[in-house]
């Protein structure tokens, strides 16, 4: 079993009780990578981040340096940090906002002053209550030693940091309703175009969204050069990446793993990693990259973990979270639950997603409850069509974001990899998982 | 005799709102850290709170209500003293969550949705609160409290019953220990003048 010796460059202090704090930070490196950025030109530091193909790790994968060349120039331009994390069985983030809230820090830092940003925001789920603890304590202890605010570090270089909660909305990750929830909104995402914050972004301005992975990835970039990042991985996907692996695994929890050296199968099985599937039951499907992608069989796992490879593979990496189930997993029950999701967080403003989420929600409910008809199952594929026509990956979009063009990846999986499932339900008048 | 709630937050809670208003290039952005204080007084958005937000954010009461109503964590009517927000999406539910839920509706006895008679505890089933490495998982007032069993969960309530649990579940509000030391440090005309500079600078370079 391949499991590469790659070095862990987001995760190197967790193994520190006192990870968060300043001390500990400053033992390890910390702030070093921003002293050398500060002593380049800000086109410079692009540059070095552009080489490096880091491909933002919040879900759509774009390149972070191309991001940032996008942005339209301005006399007041914006950071803005995405710690929203929301999407169902991703918790890395979480992680990082808690236990190395120095290392986004100095992030968002080496950004900011790549794209000579006026301020910068984090904005960080609300519900992380500690995370935000942590970052805003570790923001006071950042402007104490100088690395932030006034003349950081003599370079002549000043910028404000503002940490913002937000207050439970997963839509809120969609970096335009992010930005209409930072300015004090309900969290609706904006019309495209414009379809880059880039060009209009938040109060109007130019902004930079990047999320909290991405972003604690610049200090090691910065110190050890951009060969040294791109030395890992393969392809566009380099470096290396956080998986957070829930469900049936022996050992669930957030890995960072070397991309495209590394298979589905290696972070499941691996002894190192998941530790494989409780009381040696069978796996039944793996739902990579958030409840958004649609799900991969047994047949997949020997995929590498690179964004174009699972691509091609007619799913995503998205989120970096892989959920595991076994063979006891009623897959009926699974996508009612994911549906509910979408229903309950859909921000209502499209037909196709407001209606829609609801509707498949009750007609998934009605199949598990052992009402349902055999009919269903092609009225559910039909709803879905009218959410992302075609049913095809990636989706057609009918609405404003992709929330509503995600809806159909777990209902469309479910019933292409085990319809008779679902007709196991209408014979039998009820779920037979119990 | 005025009918806006100005006087119902503290004084503590004004302080640290305007100060959070301070932060902003506009004053509306600091709506939802401020409706987190008035939760952190109240637990809830009550309307003398929701009158004297607007005034602070320079809103009308309807406007911070229209906000506030479409997230979760701000609550429009009371909540008991502890919400307990038991996930039971995907990577929980595959690990026992519902089971879980049916438990924790036995012992605190009220159905998901419910506060309990003695206002000690609400109950919530919530969406995917990012713990998933300790699933089943839930929250207390947004603290989080991972690989719950029956037996944990009931040892959990003993201890907010007996409120031996003060300093890992503290009062409602996600910003009871935020506080940020000062405000901004650097002026916009600082900021305008650097980037001015530097650009020139680079002009001339090349």
């Amino acid at each position: 079993m391949a499991v590469t010796e790659a070095p862990r460059i987001v995760t190197s202090r967790l193994e520190y009780e006192d990870s968060h704090t300043l001390e500990r930070y400053l033992a390890t490196g910390g702030y070093d990578g921003l002293r050398k950025a500060l002593g380049m030109s800000p086109e410079e530091v692009a540059h070095e981040v552009d080489a490096v193909s880091l491909l933002g790790r919040g879900g759509a994968g774009f390149p972070a340096g191309r991001k940032w060349s996008m942005l339209r120039k301005a006399p007041t331009t914006y950071l803005v940090v995405n710690g929203d994390e929301s999407e169902p069985a991703t918790f890395k983030d979480h992680l990082l906002v808690e236990r190395d809230p120095h290392q986004l820090i100095e992030g968002v830092l080496i950004a900011a002053y790549a794209i000579q940003a006026t301020r910068a925001f984090i904005y960080v789920r609300g519900e992380f209550a500690l995370g935000l603890e942590r970052v805003q304590g570790a923001l006071n202890d950042a402007y104490e030693h100088g690395a932030v605010g006034r003349d950081i570090f003599g370079s002549g270089f000043s910028i404000d940091v503002v940490v913002h909660p937000g207050a439970g909305a997963y839509i809120c990750g969609e970096e335009t309703a992010l930005l209409e929830s930072l300015e004090g909104k309900r969290g609706f995402p904006r019309i495209k175009p414009p379809y880059f914050p880039a060009a209009i972004g938040l109060y109007g301005e130019p902004t930079v969204v990047n999320n909290v992975e991405t972003l604690s990835n610049l200090p090691w970039v910065m110190l050890n050069g951009s060969g040294a990042f791109t030395a890992l991985g393969a392809g566009r996907s380099t470096g290396t990446r956080l998986f957070a692996l829930a469900g049936h695994v022996r050992n669930p929890g957030v890995y960072e793993v070397e991309m495209v050296k590394t298979t589905f199968r290696d972070l499941v099985f691996a002894p190192v990693f998941g530790g494989g599937i409780p009381g040696d039951r069978e796996l039944k499907a793996i739902i990579p990259g958030g409840v958004s992608a649609p799900w991969f069989g047994p047949e997949h796992l020997d995929l590498p973990l690179g964004q174009d490879e699972v691509g091609e593979a007619g799913s995503m990496l998205g989120s970096g979270s892989i959920v595991v189930m076994d063979d006891t997993t009623c897959v009926v029950r699974a996508a009612w639950r994911i549906t509910r999701f979408f229903w309950r967080e859909s921000c209502g403003q499209c037909t196709p997603c407001r209606e829609g989420s609801g509707w498949l929600e009750k007609i998934l409910r009605r199949i598990e409850d052992g009402e349902g008809l055999e009919a269903d199952v092609d009225l559910l594929m039909d709803v879905c069509d009218n959410l992302a026509p075609g049913v095809s990956w990636p989706p057609q979009q009918t609405t404003i974001c992709v929330l509503g063009s995600s809806i159909p990846s777990s209902i469309a999986s479910a019933i292409r990899m085990f319809r008779d499932d679902f007709l196991v339900h209408v014979k039998d008048g009820g779920c037979p998982h119990g | 005799m005025t009918t806006s709630g100005v006087g119902h937050l503290s004084e503590d809670i004004v302080t640290r709102a305007r100060e959070l208003v301070g932060l902003y290039p506009h004053p509306r952005s600091a709506l939802i850290p401020i409706c987190h204080l008035a939760q952190e007084q109240d637990g809830w958005l009550c309307p003398e709170a929701i009158d004297e937000i607007a005034a602070l954010v320079e809103l009308t009461p309807a406007e911070v209500l229209g906000t506030a109503s479409f997230y979760d964590m701000l609550h429009t009517e009371p909540v008991g003293t502890y919400v307990v927000s038991v996930c039971t999406n995907i990577a929980c539910m595959l690990r026992g969550a519902y089971e879980l839920l049916d438990h924790v509706q036995d012992t605190l006895g009220v159905r998901s949705g419910a506060t309990t008679a003695d206002g000690m505890f609400t109950l919530e089933e919530t969406e995917c609160i990012a713990d998933c490495g300790r699933a089943p998982c839930l929250a207390v007032n947004h603290r989080f409290v991972g690989d719950v069993t029956p037996q944990s969960f009931d040892a959990l309530v003993d201890g907010l019953r007996a409120g031996t649990l003060g300093d890992d579940i503290p009062p409602h509000g996600t910003l009871v220990r935020v506080r940020r030391a000062g405000g901004l440090r650097v002026d916009d005309a600082t900021i305008q003048a650097e980037r001015e500079a530097a650009s020139a600078k680079v002009g001339g370079a090349a």
